[in-house]
């Protein structure tokens, strides 16, 4: 099948619709607790328009209201977003041939869930061309909704009394849930999930959420020797059948 | 708190570790095993930010018990996602039996 910019395009919006019921409340939370978090009205839209990261949101929100400093704040969001370093990593390959004016741009909208989306597409066997045109579709629709959900959020707190003591955040754990799902189809997928569940539970109590970055880290480097040391072991039997 | 100093600094950092490798991509060749390692990227990262979510939900005491309702929705996703490969069904049945037993356990 042939695709064309359009297509890839669409399919990236389509493929993340899922993955935005699960940010739909998220944003609409951020929203609402943005302003009872001592940010202002222009504060809460620019975080979600020239920030534009989620979790570390929340976290900065969460110390703006615990009255920390803004080189803290900065500092800790560096932290919590260290991770898109392995994501943007991971599709290094993918963005390589792009010029720069492709480049900034795909870079800023990197999210999870893109992140996600796009890995699953770019794994698929068939070389398939305008590929970034996928990303930047998905990259569009995560954008466009958060903006969306955080008004909402900003208009509606002020209006829902409580709206932030739903547990919308739940949201958020149902939509990485999905994500991860089909990963675990074999042992080291497994190890992996398993290590970095484990030492994000054990590490948790690390400051500026540290912990997940080295329960990440431990979660990969488990998988991948796990890898090698089956893919050796297939190779022993096989030079003993012989 | 000077907002306009928070939000560029927030954006700088965010944006650098997004682009960064995205800025070499023309000189940085990755090894091949690190590139079988990145493999398990998604999943690491989005467990090491969910075990907690759901088991720590106050942020403080794990709780390991069927009155969390943050573990009762999160088995109920990773139940739906192992029957069904099914994202939109996952994340909509994790979060209404999320909703359920939130409910139930505060009235009882």
């Amino acid at each position: 099948m042939n695709s064309t910019p359009q297509s890839e395009f669409w399919r990236g919006v389509r493929d993340t619709l899922p993955l935005i019921v699960g940010a739909i409340p998220f944003g609409i939370i951020f929203g609402t607790l943005s302003e009872s978090g001592g940010l202002s009205l222009w504060g809460a839209l620019a975080f979600s328009a020239i920030v534009f990261a989620g979790s570390a949101q929340f976290i900065a929100l969460g110390m703006v209201s615990a009255g920390a400093t803004w080189p803290v704040i900065v500092l800790t969001t560096f932290v919590v977003n260290l991770r898109h370093l392995l994501y943007s990593t991971t599709l290094l390959q993918q963005v390589r041939h792009l010029p720069q004016r492709w480049r900034i741009p795909l870079a800023f909208w990197l999210t999870d869930e893109t992140f996600a989306v796009a890995v699953r597409r770019y794994s698929e066997p068939s070389p398939i061309t305008h590929m970034h045109w996928y990303y930047l579709g998905s990259a569009l629709i995560m954008y466009f909704n958060w903006q969306l959900c955080t008004m909402i959020g900003i208009f509606f707190g002020r209006v829902v009394p409580g709206l932030e003591e739903w547990g919308l955040d739940f949201a958020m754990s149902a939509t990485f849930i999905g994500i991860v799902v089909p990963y675990l189809k074999n042992r080291p997928m497994i190890a992996a999930a398993i290590v970095a569940s484990g030492l994000g539970l054990a590490l948790h109590g690390l400051p500026n959420r540290l912990g997940l970055m080295i329960a990440a880290l431990a979660g990969v480097a488990t998988g991948f020797f796990l890898e090698q040391r089956l893919a050796s072991n297939r190779i022993t039997e096989v030079g003993e059948v012989r | 708190m000077n907002e306009f100093l928070l939000v560029g600094g927030m954006f700088l950092v965010t944006f650098l570790v997004r682009y960064l490798p995205f800025g070499l991509a023309g000189s940085l060749q990755i090894p091949k095993p690190l590139e079988r390692a990145l493999r398990y990227v998604p999943v690491a990262v989005l467990m090491a930010i969910v075990a907690p979510a759901i088991l720590i939900p106050q942020g403080d005491s794990v709780q390991l018990s069927w009155q969390n309702p943050h573990l009762l929705g999160a088995f109920a996703a990773f139940m739906a996602g192992w029957w069904k490969n099914n994202l939109l069904l996952t994340i909509v049945v994790g979060m209404a039996v999320f909703f359920i037993s939130r409910l139930l356990i505060e009235r009882f």
